[in-house]
């Protein structure tokens, strides 16, 4: 075996763990070492290496290593490269509002309706207001679910109710109020001007004119919805990019046991 | 034909016996009705096409005008037949004065079935005609160019804009994909209409419109050529505009359809009775302009465990392959789904699906059989992810399966990069390539696992369409024994679209379609 295939690079860096300056681990500490692959909009040759370098360097990468390069199509190059991160973070000042509720798995939150409400509970969700998508609804709730997690369609134990999208406010209160829900979840996928700001606080007013603010659990979702924004506009929880129906579902009933909702 | 699997054909035979009498009962169901949609292909085969100043589908206007005015079970070709013969006009001159309210086609003389169906003559001839030279171009593509060898590499293209899907596709088929499917934006199965024109804005997705179908096939022919290699263009014709698309896709040279009632009714909540309608002339369709049909049967084992659901899987594809020859579809056109979806976490999980895989191939020995790859288990982790992919690709390549739905390392994170696909593509390459010859070199033991597993599978399947000839599939459908989703005969979306046909009612196209060529 050749030598060339170690990596002989000097190793005079400060190897101990500090959690005010971390960055990411290779094999020893502090060595920064990094692993990416993308794709340059360039032909394949020694420019797209150079380029692809360059651009590991601007990420703050340094001794930035295209390992790999393959012209995929004409004027696509893939590249495969490793370089060493010059950043770091302080890891012991991070916090992270977050959802206060445990994820449980569709069997454990089943069990748990049982077990502390004795009944079905009802959920309902739409995509409101003018927002036209129904994708992040359909993912929190149709029976497939969403990246291998289920829907809230298919818990034994929540009667599920997808109304779809563009439903007004006040139907969509209204529906809640006929199905007797327990939870409501909007979700809102268009963030154009703040539309989604408006209507999710259109949506609270309502609910507080009508009196039935503190009678259900009210979710809202999407790509670009934090928890921070829902506390911030009168929601109970809000739910992100890499949220699923269990996170949802086991919010939703640890909130109700915690309110006593029977 | 020898089972490698030591399958008792006489068993098949007799599943296959009772998935023709659940299929009967359907069909007989079935043709009574028509349907919004199976109207609206209808006016699409009478020339009609483009929108209204308010961006409606003219053949929405039409059918639209017939079940307001509560005629639709006389069906569309009645009224536009006496609506040409008194005004002299041609059907898209008749929508669009409809659209302006210059016309009540409803309320025009009506003619005797023989004027009627002269008058129609040279319209329909002209469809016909349009399909089958679409076929023909095919067929001589094939002849020509060629295609790559079996099982046909799938890839998907979801970028939403229609142009950048083209440049997607291209370099898919450079690097070896033989199908392309565009993958239908988010939503579009619940549209009671079928958009118009280039689009280049969709979600996970973009729409199919007849505009799109010939810009990416005119893209595909091109590279197809630069290629020395035909690529198959795939759509889904699937949701409330299944007849629809299949028209679209008949005019256009799409050659592979997802048309998949069931499909529907179970992952969409499309109402039963409308979508098995709608599928019916959907697969006459296909069946005439030579488009390969997949079934969606993967999808059951998302839902329902992969193991314990098996049978399930190969329940529907019996039934489904009794209901595509009704519709006079060939077994050569019929790409029946299974899946690859068992936990990878199982202690043998390969050799079931190996054995199911091998099962499914000779209980359909002519269908090209759609093997999807895993989307279940697929967690983020895309080192593993491309591992469960080489396994599910040494399957298909081991047993000769039709289509195979290349996996993505990064399932369940976005739709594929340009990166993605070419690993994909190198995976399965590789993998087919290296191990070639398996399926000819191995043989299943007498007694082992894969044998036990293939016989079990096959009992279970024929005691469950035994209880759905008691049952019935609506009633099964109702229960829930598909996918573990049940829904009822009148819920669902799109119920309110079918009607009853009428005394007047025809369409000459079944019997100029169905099993001919």
């Amino acid at each position: 075996m050749s030598e060339g295939l170690y990596s002989m690079e000097a190793k005079d860096f400060d190897k101990t763990l500090d959690l005010t300056k971390i960055k990411p681990y290779g094999d020893t500490m502090n060595d920064g070492k990094v692993q990416l692959s993308f794709t340059l909009p360039v032909p394949c040759g020694a420019e797209a290496v150079e380029a692809a370098k360059q651009l590991l360097k601007l990420m703050g990468l340094e001794n930035p290593s295209v390992v790999f390069y393959k012209e995929l199509t004409d004027g696509f190059t893939f590249v495969n490269c490793y370089g060493s991160c010059t950043h770091t973070v302080n890891y012991s000042s991070i916090y992270v509002p977050k959802v206060e509720s445990k994820t449980m798995s569709m069997p454990d939150t089943d069990q748990f309706i049982r077990e502390h409400f004795g009944r079905k509970i009802v959920v309902v969700g739409a995509s409101t207001g003018t927002d036209a998508h129904t994708v992040g609804i359909d993912a929190i709730m149709n029976m497939k679910g969403y990246a291998g997690h289920y829907g809230l369609e298919r818990y034994d134990m929540i009667d599920a109710y997808n109304l779809g999208s563009q439903v007004p406010n006040e139907e969509f209160i209204a529906r809640c109020v006929e199905l007797n829900a327990d939870a409501m979840l909007i979700s809102q996928t268009v963030t154009q001007k703040d539309v989604h700001i408006k209507n999710l606080t259109n949506f609270i007013e309502l609910m507080e004119a009508e009196g039935l603010r503190d009678k259900m659990i009210c979710c809202c979702g999407g790509a670009r919805i934090t928890h921070e924004l829902a506390q911030e506009l009168g929601f109970d929880a809000g739910f992100g990019m890499n949220t699923y129906a269990d996170d949802v579902a086991s919010f939703i009933v640890q909130e109700m046991d915690k309110r006593g909702m029977k | 034909m020898k089972s490698k699997l030591g399958l008792d054909f006489q068993k098949v035979e007799y599943a296959r016996s009772l998935a023709k009498g659940i299929a009967e009962d359907v069909q007989a169901f079935v043709e009574q009705y028509t349907t919004v949609a199976v109207e609206r292909t209808l006016c699409r085969l009478m020339g009609i096409d483009g929108v209204d100043a308010n961006d409606v589908p003219l053949p929405n206007v039409v059918v639209e005008t017939l079940k307001e005015k509560g005629v639709l079970s006389e069906g569309a070709l009645f009224y536009l037949a006496n609506a040409m013969i008194d005004t002299g006009l041609c059907p898209q001159e008749i929508a669009e004065k409809l659209s302006r309210g210059e016309i009540d086609i409803t309320k025009v003389v009506t003619r005797d079935q023989k004027r009627i169906a002269e008058t129609l003559q040279p319209v329909i001839d002209n469809s016909i005609e349009r399909i089958r030279a679409r076929r023909q171009r095919r067929e001589h593509y094939l002849e020509t160019l060629g295609e790559g060898p079996k099982p046909y590499l799938y890839i998907i293209v979801a970028t939403g804009n229609i142009y950048e899907d083209v440049v997607q596709a291209q370099a898919g088929a450079r690097q070896g994909a033989d199908i392309i499917a565009v993958i239908r934006t988010t939503g579009q199965s619940l549209l009671d209409y079928v958009p118009y024109g280039a689009t280049t804005e969709g979600f996970g997705g973009t729409f199919a419109t007849q505009e799109n179908f010939r810009i990416m096939r005119k893209a595909l022919d091109e590279v197809g050529e630069e290629q020395g290699r035909y690529i198959r263009l795939c759509n889904y014709c699937s949701g409330l505009c299944m007849p629809e698309i299949a028209i679209m896709g008949a005019f256009e040279g799409l050659d592979v359809m997802l048309n998949d009632a069931l499909y529907g009714i179970l992952f969409r909540d499309i109402n039963m009775q409308r979508t098995l309608v709608d599928q019916y002339m959907s697969r006459i369709i296909n069946g005439f302009a030579g488009v390969i049909i997949n079934t969606g049967e993967d999808n059951y084992l998302t839902t329902a465990d992969a193991v314990e659901a098996a049978h399930t899987v190969l329940a529907s594809d019996l039934i489904n392959e009794q209901l595509a020859y009704m519709a006079g579809l060939p077994a050569e056109q019929m790409g029946l789904g299974h899946a690859f979806e068992m936990d990878p976490m199982l202690k043998d999980g390969f050799l079931l699906e190996l054995a199911q895989a091998q099962m499914a191939r000779e209980i359909f020995p002519n269908a090209p059989l759609k093997y999807m790859p895993p989307t279940k288990f697929m967690t983020g982790n895309i080192f593993r992810g491309h591992i469960q992919d080489a396994l599910f690709n040494m399957i298909g390549i081991w047993t000769h399966q039709g289509i195979q739905l290349l996996g993505m390392p990064t399932e369940a994170i976005h739709t594929p990069f340009m990166s993605d696909r070419y690993l994909s593509i190198e995976n399965a390459k590789y993998i087919f390539n290296n191990m070639h010859s398996i399926g000819e070199e191995m043989e299943f033991k007498e007694g082992g696992i894969c044998r036990r597993r293939a016989a079990e599978v096959l009992d279970k399947t024929i005691a469950l369409l035994e209880e759905l000839t008691k049952e019935g599939l609506f009633t099964a459908l109702e229960k829930g024994i598909f996918g573990d989703v049940k829904r009822p005969k009148t819920g669902g979306k799109g119920l309110q679209g079918v009607t009853m046909k009428g005394e007047n009612y025809l369409n000459p196209f079944v019997e100029l379609m169905k099993g001919k060529r």
